[in-house]
């Protein structure tokens, strides 16, 4: 289909990136996209490589963003760059922990929002606010402040 | 009112449940349908985990025979054990609405084999749903309990892995009125002794004849008309890849897919000049519309295996068969850091026993560093193959053979089993590990009977005892330990266990790492 966009998020089990891809599509859906987000649950829970895939746009048909045709590929974890870097299209961005200022990170908990934060960067079209106003409704309270401050410090850089 | 949201499929049979008013939703955890009934307990539907898929689906009979509707959910492996009473209600049917969701695993994300429920309908004369996204997932199940009542017929809504966890966009609509809950005595139609059950066939099968009829009106059923060069036959998640492997081609989806509205199909087949059937998994569509003397092109043998994808389907239509590309491994799940398993399978290894083992996150334990898993087939199979292995090898190997299963799975099928071992038992006696991580740690760390919650974590008052289960089946002897605190004395219990001629169970219990903050939290807000 034309129009789409593809987002792969890549880690480990416990990286928080389903969570994240919620979020991120959440954040497209309310910015008045077509969206699909596919992932595979189960097994992996267990420290196993997990990823999960976003595609918007005008129409989105198939919720698995077809092999090589990711436009963006965000990778929590340094070991999980090499087997899912065939997922990438030619040409795509590849945010890795080196796209992130990793000094400032407050918990490993919330590198997957700080990731996001540096994604969010490359959608100009979608003000800051409606990142923020999701990742609140995602997070308890209690984690808000530190996960809003990781956010804009991965936006930042 | 409506409401426009982002849903996965399992949350959106969840809203359908409780949009139309499910009376019960009962059913046994396994990837990928989980969280259905999870969703619909969570927004206030009445929801329950039974000890089996065959306790599930019974259970949910009894309350469409009330008239109230019910919904039933399993993973496919699981409707292997609903398939006695499924058989034999698609005969007499209810008159409240009954839904059998079955969640079927394409590719094996988290089973141990890929059977193809779809031969589930055909076999048994249930009528068939297989929705393509979350918003289906809402708008069929809704009008499968009402086909459900009007025709007096068990639905099967088959859904996989994709459908099941991906989100997309769903309008969600208002509530209807609940039924009328009442018992009424009709044995002709309840009672399947032969000489009812013979009448009961024949309405059986002109029902589908009568479903057939309404398929065909076209309210299930998605034609795409472009080019007249290539049509697509398709159903469920194959359909939204065809949309992007083939933007060119007209497609013909079908959302009742049994029984199928075959005149249809044969309009759409003859309106092209190359027409393909394009589904995952078993060829039951294609053969289906061959057997029926409809010309079209089915798949080459290997896309039968996995799930399709848009690559595969691209390939698929342009008859490529050279072999396909594997992605890198990434990396395996495991026993996690921690997990109280660990202990108990460096203790098997170091005995070198042979494990006959069974399903859960303990049969991880075949990969290394353990090693220790030689054999596993179904839900509590453990015990018996087990059995089978004693009785069969000369003493010395018999002596070795231990059967690992863990609590959940026990009280799933593992309890019959142990009945087995105590009514027939082997020379050399046997010896049974229970794993009792006190939760359903593989599927997402769900309640059963023994852990002393309900389905929505309140307390249940009447836990069932694992021991004195074992005890009352008559089991020579039962002990409890803690393989973490203390592995040597679990490795001489069951030296001294596996040494004798005794039936044995040993309950290895502590909690699962990731369960024990669960349970603390409430524990807490009990």
């Amino acid at each position: 289909m034309a129009n789409v966009t593809n987002i792969t998020v890549s880690g480990l089990g416990g990286q928080g990136v389903l969570k994240v891809t919620d979020i991120l599509a959440e954040v497209l859906f309310r910015a008045g996209y077509d969206v699909k987000k596919s992932e595979v649950h189960g097994m992996s829970q267990r420290g196993g490589s997990v990823s999960s895939e976003v595609r918007f746009g005008d129409d989105v048909a198939s919720p698995m963003v077809p092999e090589g045709e990711s436009d963006f590929l965000v990778v929590l974890d340094p070991t999980q760059i090499e087997v899912n870097l065939h997922k990438l299209k030619q040409g795509g961005t590849l945010i890795t922990t080196d796209d992130v200022p990793m000094d400032k990170l407050k918990s490993p908990k919330a590198l997957n929002i700080m990731m996001l934060g540096a994604l969010s960067e490359k959608f100009p079209a979608i003000g800051e606010e409606l990142w923020i106003e999701v990742v609140k409704a995602f997070l308890p309270q209690k984690l808000h402040e530190m996960n809003i401050e990781m956010f804009r410090l991965g936006r930042q850089k | 009112m409506n409401q426009r949201l982002l849903a996965s499929g399992n949350e959106a049979m969840a809203m359908a449940a409780l949009d139309c008013g499910v009376l019960l939703g009962t059913g046994y955890p396994g990837t990928p349908s989980s969280e259905i009934l999870e969703n619909f307990s969570a927004l206030g539907g009445r929801a329950e985990w039974a000890p089996n898929e065959k306790c599930a689906l019974e259970v949910g009979i009894g309350v469409a025979f009330a008239n109230g509707r019910a919904l039933v959910t399993m993973k496919h492996v699981g409707v292997n054990v609903a398939a006695d009473p499924l058989f034999t209600i698609a005969y007499s049917g209810t008159p409240g609405g009954l839904v059998l969701v079955s969640a079927d695993d394409p590719g094996m994300a988290s089973s141990q084999n890929e059977q193809d429920n779809r031969r589930y309908a055909i076999a048994s004369g249930a009528l068939m749903f297989e929705p393509a996204d979350s918003q289906e997932c809402y708008d069929f199940l809704i009008r499968a309990f009402e086909i459900s009542e009007e025709y007096r017929r068990p639905v099967l809504f088959r859904v996989t892995t994709r459908v099941c966890h991906s989100k997309c966009i769903l309008e969600r609509r208002g509530k209807s009125r609940p039924r009328e809950i009442r018992f009424d005595k009709d044995p002709k139609s309840n009672v399947m002794i032969p000489a009812y059950a013979r009448i009961a066939h024949r309405k059986l099968r002109a029902s589908l004849h009568e479903l057939e009829a309404l398929n065909e009106k076209g309210e299930f059923t998605k034609e795409i008309r472009k080019s007249d060069e290539l049509g697509v036959i398709t159903s469920g998640i194959s359909f939204q890849h065809v949309r992007d492997a083939a933007p060119e081609a007209s497609i013909l989806k079908i959302g009742m897919t049994y029984p199928l509205p075959l005149e249809t199909i044969r309009r759409f087949a003859g309106s092209v000049k190359r027409c393909v059937v394009v589904e995952e998994g078993d060829p039951v569509l294609e053969d289906a519309i061959k057997a029926a003397g409809i010309p079209v092109e089915g798949k080459a043998e290997m896309f039968r295996f996995g799930e399709l994808n848009v690559n595969r389907v691209r390939k698929l239509l342009a008859n490529d068969l050279t072999p396909e590309a594997q992605p890198p491994a990434g990396r395996p799940p495991q026993l996690c850091v921690g997990c109280p398993h660990r202990k108990s399978y460096e203790v098997l290894r170091d005995l070198n026993c042979i494990v006959s083992g069974d399903i859960g996150c303990y049969t991880l334990g075949v990969l290394p560093p353990f090693e220790a898993v030689d054999t596993c087939v179904c839900m509590g199979a453990s015990i018996t193959v087990g059995l089978g292995l004693r009785k069969a090898l000369p003493e010395a190997e018999a002596r070795r053979v231990v059967s690992v299963i863990g609590d959940s799975t026990f009280l799933h099928t593992g309890i019959n089993g142990i009945v087995e071992m105590v009514y027939n038992r082997p020379a050399t006696g046997h010896v049974v590990l229970i794993l009792d991580n006190s939760t359903t740690a593989m599927t997402g760390l769900q309640e059963h009977p023994g852990t002393g919650r309900l389905l929505d974590h309140t307390p249940c008052p009447h836990p069932v005892s694992i021991e004195e289960t074992l005890r009352g089946i008559g089991v020579d002897n039962v002990d409890v330990v803690d393989a973490v605190l203390d592995q040597e004395g679990f490795r001489e219990l069951l030296k001294k266990r596996l040494a004798s001629n005794d039936t044995s169970v040993i309950i290895c219990r502590r909690p699962c790492i990731l369960a024990a903050v669960k349970i603390k939290s409430y524990e807490e807000n009990k």
